[in-house]
Order: structure tokens, then sequence, then C-alpha cells
């Protein structure tokens, strides 16, 4: 369908532009190549408004778009690594059978920024092969639910204006 | 579309906070007991154990980077990576506490000397 490709190229857009604020905000948690997560907003507004399949392309197309323009080899690992767990713990409570409709997108974008950086923090621990990545464990997950709870109010508020346009 | 927090949201943000929370706890409480020694691992593979006691300048890896130990706080000053974040990142000097450069495979560790001589024997 014509619209939906139209749609798609917008969100992909968008994502780029959050991908492009991020590397701006010099906020660092001491882990080389762990990032905030902003390009997330899109996400969580695609994955309500998308086909899960479409959602997870958009995903994969925004990784690999930013990462080739404002980052390198490690960042796409990483973000990968984070982008693709998040949508997939999003995916499963706003989707999955048994949470459906007990999570708001708040909840649902909380738990994409947490495994956001857990993905971040796995990818740490592979590459750099020590066992302290412990201890950015609390920094990661209250930096998760602070973002993810941004994130998710901020969707709220897009997705109720967006909700005629489709 | 409602976007106030549900029940659940709370109860995910309560379980996610406590996770935090009992790491945080567990880290502080074996983290702080005898940080005394810098780590200094390459590619994996420990390149020398410093004390942090004494104030001196190493250069790593052949002088892809450069760490400075003064007053018991160790900070990597100069690097040849492209990113600079090891540079950028705050000096340290409690237990676990580290500084990486991933470009150039660089982990900078404080520990205490009992667990580095476990690790290099384990290594
Ligand atoms: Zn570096």
């Amino acid at each position: 369908m014509k619209g939906r490709a139209a749609y798609f190229g917008v969100f992909t857009a968008l994502a780029l532009i959050f991908s492009y604020v991020e590397t701006l905000i010099p906020i660092s948690f001491g882990i080389p190549g762990v990032k905030l997560g902003l390009a997330n907003l899109v996400i969580v507004i695609a994955l309500y408004k998308m086909k899960l399949g479409e959602v997870y392309l958009l995903s994969v197309v925004r990784v690999l778009l930013s990462g080739f323009i404002f980052g390198n080899y490690f960042s796409i690992l990483y973000s990968l690594a984070g982008g693709l767990l998040s949508l997939t713990a999003m995916a499963l409570l706003s989707r999955g059978k048994r949470w459906k409709k007990s999570f708001s997108v708040t909840g649902v974008s909380i738990a994409g920024g947490v495994f956001h950086n857990i993905g971040q923090l796995l990818i740490a621990m592979a590459v750099v092969e020590t066992f302290h990545a412990a201890y950015y464990i609390p920094v990661l997950l209250v930096s998760g639910v602070v973002t993810g709870f941004l994130i998710g109010i901020t969707a709220g508020e897009v997705l109720k204006r967006l909700i005629n346009v489709f | 579309m409602k976007t106030g927090l549900k029940k659940n949201d709370v109860l995910l943000i309560i379980i996610i906070l406590a996770v935090a929370g009992s790491a945080y706890w567990l880290h502080e409480k074996i983290g702080t007991k005898g940080a005394n020694c810098i780590t200094v691992k390459v590619n994996g593979r420990i390149e020398g154990v410093y004390s942090l006691g004494e104030d001196q300048e190493i250069e790593i890896n052949g002088g892809t980077n450069h760490l400075v130990i003064k007053n018991g706080r160790a900070d990597m000053t100069e690097a040849d990576c492209p990113d600079k974040l090891c540079v950028n990142q705050k000096a340290v000097s409690k237990n676990r506490e580290s500084i990486i450069c991933l470009p150039n495979k660089v982990i900078v560790e404080v520990d205490s000397s009992e667990n580095s001589e476990f690790d290099a024997v384990s290594n």
C-alpha cells in the first residue's frame, strides 16, 4: 500500500533525526557506546501504529542508517542489541496475549528503556570481557526507567493526536 | 488512548528500581573493601598491576593510552583512540570502577590486591 510505504519513510526519517539529536547530548554512563535511547520514541509510536514486522524493520533500518552516518561498527552493535531487545520487550508487553492492555504506553516504554540499556550492557560485557559490568547495572536500570518514562509520556501525547490521522 | 499509569506499570517500575537498589547495595557492600591497586588489561590480558597509593604515570599498550595515578585516583589523560571516551571518563578510585577504551581494547580497573592476584591465577 502506497500510504504505508510513505509512513514508513516518515518514521525512518524521524528516527534518524532523534539518533542525530542523541549524538549531540553529552551524557555518558561511563561505558563507551552506551546511548540514551531517544530514538525509541519513534519506535514506541510505531509499535502502536504499524504491524510488528514493520516496526522490527524500522528498528533495524534506523540502527544501520544512523550507525553508518553518525557512528561506527561498535555503535551499530550496541544500538542493534539495545534496539532489538527493547523492541521485543515492548512488543511482549503491548501485544503479548498475557499482557495485552495491562500496561499503558508509559509502562511499555519503560520496559523498552530498561531493556535497551540491558542489551547494550550485554554487548559491553561481551566486547570488553569484564565481570565488573555489574557495577553499571543500577545506573543503567534507573536511567532506563527515567528515559522510558519520559518517552512514554511523550509517545502517549503524540498517539492521542495521531489517532485520527491514520 | 489513555496515558495514565496502570497498576502493572507501577509494579514494573517498583520491581526495576528494587533490582537496581539491591545491585547498588551489593556493589557498595563488596565494592569499597580494600580498593588499593589498578589493574591494566589490554585485549583481555593483564598488562600490569599498579598501586593506587603511589603517584605515577603509566604508558599503556605501547603508548596508545596514558594513565595518571594521583592522590589515590586513576585518570586516563591521553589516548589515540578516535572517540576519546576514555579520556572524558572521570577518574576512578573505588573498587570495581573502571575506565574502558573500546577502540584500543584497554581496561583500567580498580581492584584490591588480593582480588587481582586471584584474577591473575584464574585467567
Ligand atoms: Zn579511548
